[in-house]
């Protein structure tokens, strides 16, 4: 079945070659047609950006001559995510297949697996799954530990990790696809991309599924797939409900955007439904807001985790994404004031693209989101009376 | 006479230097502290710092080129390029060659950034905070016979400017104001072996 | 042929010096915290000597003239 979780329930951990191998048959061979075939099929990224996989991979075909780098990027330091770490310990194959024939038709020289310091389940899964592949292809690969910060997940964060062994993001060009390890061009993908090429490459059409992580206020949470179907109520509803009602979910992750739950309940999760609604599936995690949880103080607690998270390499992401945070901070303490909502609005706009990386441009599409969202609440916020014990 | 010419052009052009090269280092010092006023841009420090530096190099030239053709020290161009193989006060002219030859590396380094790279070319900029202490010993040591009140006042006033500066630089530590939060991030993602 | 240059900073080498805002007020002004805004317009023709000497004069060798045409980056 063309999915990534067919087979085995997860909790039986890591699925083993000779299942693999029994359910989905031998590894193909892919020639550079390939690339066509992935470009055809709208295979986009699964790492939070959506950039598409067939376009990439044709820039490190351009460039490759038999030296491209393969990177397996496993990292998943987005807080809620959890889709990573699973595919990583229950269907390892599935993504070292995918970067085997990406190593395959990009001519690699090398495979590199990237996998965050915290998930040791995921780490053991899949150093279980590469002792059982073959000797030409172990002799492929190594592993990096990710560490466990926001911004190590990233392509160039990932790639300055292996180079220089410090996980900062770096100013692109050069873009990994023309020079990214030892100089070499570099094709990093998400662990649930490869998985979906894998499937692509023995089922000969993609999955239509995701994978996306619930969080939040739900009964249930944990990762699910879903296709373009699958409404937002449909994925509250599969983990469980939430207690009481929900004002708001946040769809994407710390970078992704806030919606109004009631509004966006009919809403599916298919790419172009969701572009046009200025919405994306980002990284897979759909955050759903408690009842009892203050919209207001919530987002200054998530501006003020991003705000740490920035790599103080560039001034206006440093002391921009601060002077942000601080700002809500204080609407969330103090209450509300006009000052705060017009530095709110002014520092936003002179925050945004004026990073290296895509942090400052991420953490500002949230807030302004949130602004929109939750503009009755900005715009008359007190401060929540403590209830004194008697 | 021309001996005497020569020999005035040389401890005048000398001290010129001197007073060049101090207003180079308190021009550097106030440009990498990012000083400023409402009548005095950056561009302004950083610009005479730049020219100033330039024209120490002329008067240099003019110093050592009288010194050279001057039949009193029969000093040759080699003396003026190799350090220590003077015959006339050796050590004291060495260390002049020497911080002659450390200011050609700081101009050269600085005409030719774009190439070196921002690393190299502060490398060299670090140690020509040593320049002005060499070219001062040098002065007192090959002029100890004819040092006048002014030259002496001269050489105090600048040396309490440099002085100055550098403590004043130093005291002021890093002027990068990420310099902390950027080592503290980059010590946390630093590579790991599990 | 009308060629059109634009500045393009080094988000990462840029540290706030301020030179270039004060050569280039046209197209170069300063954010709250001494970092640089650039205008995304081409630089006049009459300005790109001046932005020449911006680029030379930056401490840290963060900017550089590039043709308009060139791919957008994340960084400018």
């Amino acid at each position: 079945m063309n999915r990534l979780l067919a087979g085995p329930s997860p909790a039986a951990g890591a699925e083993s070659a000779a299942s693999h191998i029994g359910r989905l048959g031998r590894l193909p061979d892919a020639g550079p047609h390939f690339i066509d075939t992935l470009t055809q099929s709208r295979i986009v990224g699964r790492g939070g950006a959506g950039f598409a996989a067939g376009t990439k991979w044709r820039a490190v075909a351009t460039h490759s001559r038999d030296n491209a780098v393969i990177v397996v990027n496993g990292a998943e330091g987005e807080p809620q995510s959890q889709k990573d770490r699973l595919l990583m310990s229950t269907r390892p194959h599935l993504i070292l297949d995918g970067a085997f024939i990406a190593a395959r038709v990009l001519r690699a020289r090398g495979v590199m697996l990237y996998i965050g310091e915290r998930h040791t389940a995921a780490r053991d899964g899949m150093m279980r799954a590469l002792a059982e592949r073959s000797e030409p292809e172990r002799a492929l690969v190594a592993t990096q530990t990710a560490p466990a910060r926001y911004v190590a997940g990233a392509e160039s964060a990932a790639i300055h990790l292996i180079n220089e062994g410090v996980a900062t993001p770096t100013t692109m060009p050069p873009f990994p696809f023309e020079r990214g390890v030892d100089g070499m061009p570099t094709l990093v993908h998400n662990v649930e991309t490869l998985a979906q090429i894998a499937l692509l490459a023995r089922h000969g059409a993609p999955s239509g599924t995701s994978l996306i992580t619930v969080a939040g206020a739900v009964a249930k949470k944990g990762v699910l797939e879903v296709d373009s179907e699958t409404t937002v109520g449909d994925v509250i509803k599969l983990a469980g409900g939430t207690e009481g009602w929900s004002r708001a979910v946040l769809i994407g992750g710390y970078f992704g955007a806030w919606a109004d739950t009631a509004a966006a309940w009919d809403l599916p999760l298919d790419a172009t439904g969701l572009r046009n609604r200025g919405l994306s599936l980002g990284c897979g995690v759909i955050g759903v807001l408690a009842s009892n949880r203050c919209p207001v103080c919530e987002v200054a607690g998530i501006m003020h985790y991003l705000a740490n998270e920035s790599s103080a390499q560039c001034g206006p992401c440093f002391f921009g994404l601060r002077a942000l945070a601080d700002a809500c901070g204080r609407i969330s303490e103090k209450g509300t004031s006009r000052e705060d909502i017009a530095r709110l609005n002014r520092w936003a706009e002179q925050v945004r693209a004026r990073g290296a990386c895509r942090h400052p441009d991420g953490t500002i599409m949230f807030l302004q989101s949130a602004l929109v969202t939750f503009a009755p609440e900005f715009a008359d916020h007190r401060p929540h009376v403590t209830k004194l014990a008697a | 006479m021309s001996n005497s010419l020569l020999w005035y052009t040389t401890r005048g052009a000398g001290a010129i230097t001197l007073v060049l090269l101090t207003a180079v280092v308190v021009l550097g010092v106030l440009s990498s502290l990012r000083a400023q006023s409402d009548s005095w841009p950056r561009f302004l420090t950083a610009g005479l710092h730049r020219n100033l530096a330039l024209m120490t190099l002329v008067f240099l030239a003019l110093h050592i080129s009288t010194a050279v053709v001057d039949p009193f020290t029969d000093l040759g161009w080699v003396a003026a390029v190799i350090p220590f193989s003077s015959y006339y006060r050796t050590f004291w002219l060495g260390l002049g060659v020497i911080a002659f030859e450390l200011l050609v590396a700081l101009v050269v380094t600085s005409l030719l950034r774009n190439v070196i790279g921002l690393k190299a070319w502060r490398a060299v900029h670090w140690m020509t905070y040593a320049s002005w202490p060499v070219a001062v010993i040098h002065g007192f040591g090959t002029g100890t016979d004819s040092w006048s009140a002014w030259l002496i006042a001269i050489t105090i006033i600048c040396g309490a400017a440099v002085g100055a500066s550098a403590l004043y630089r130093l005291i002021a530590g890093p002027t990068d104001p990420l310099a902390a939060p950027r080592t503290d991030f980059r010590a946390a993602v630093q590579k790991r072996d599990l | 042929m009308n060629r059109n240059f634009v500045l393009a900073v080094d988000r990462i080498k840029c540290d706030g010096r301020g030179i270039c805002a004060e050569l280039l007020p046209e197209v170069i002004r300063l954010d709250d915290w001494g970092y640089p805004i650039i205008a995304e317009d081409p630089i006049p023709d009459h300005l790109l000597s001046l932005a020449q000497r911006a680029v030379e004069d930056c401490p840290v060798l963060a900017l550089a003239i590039r043709r308009a045409d060139k791919a957008k980056t994340n960084g400018n």
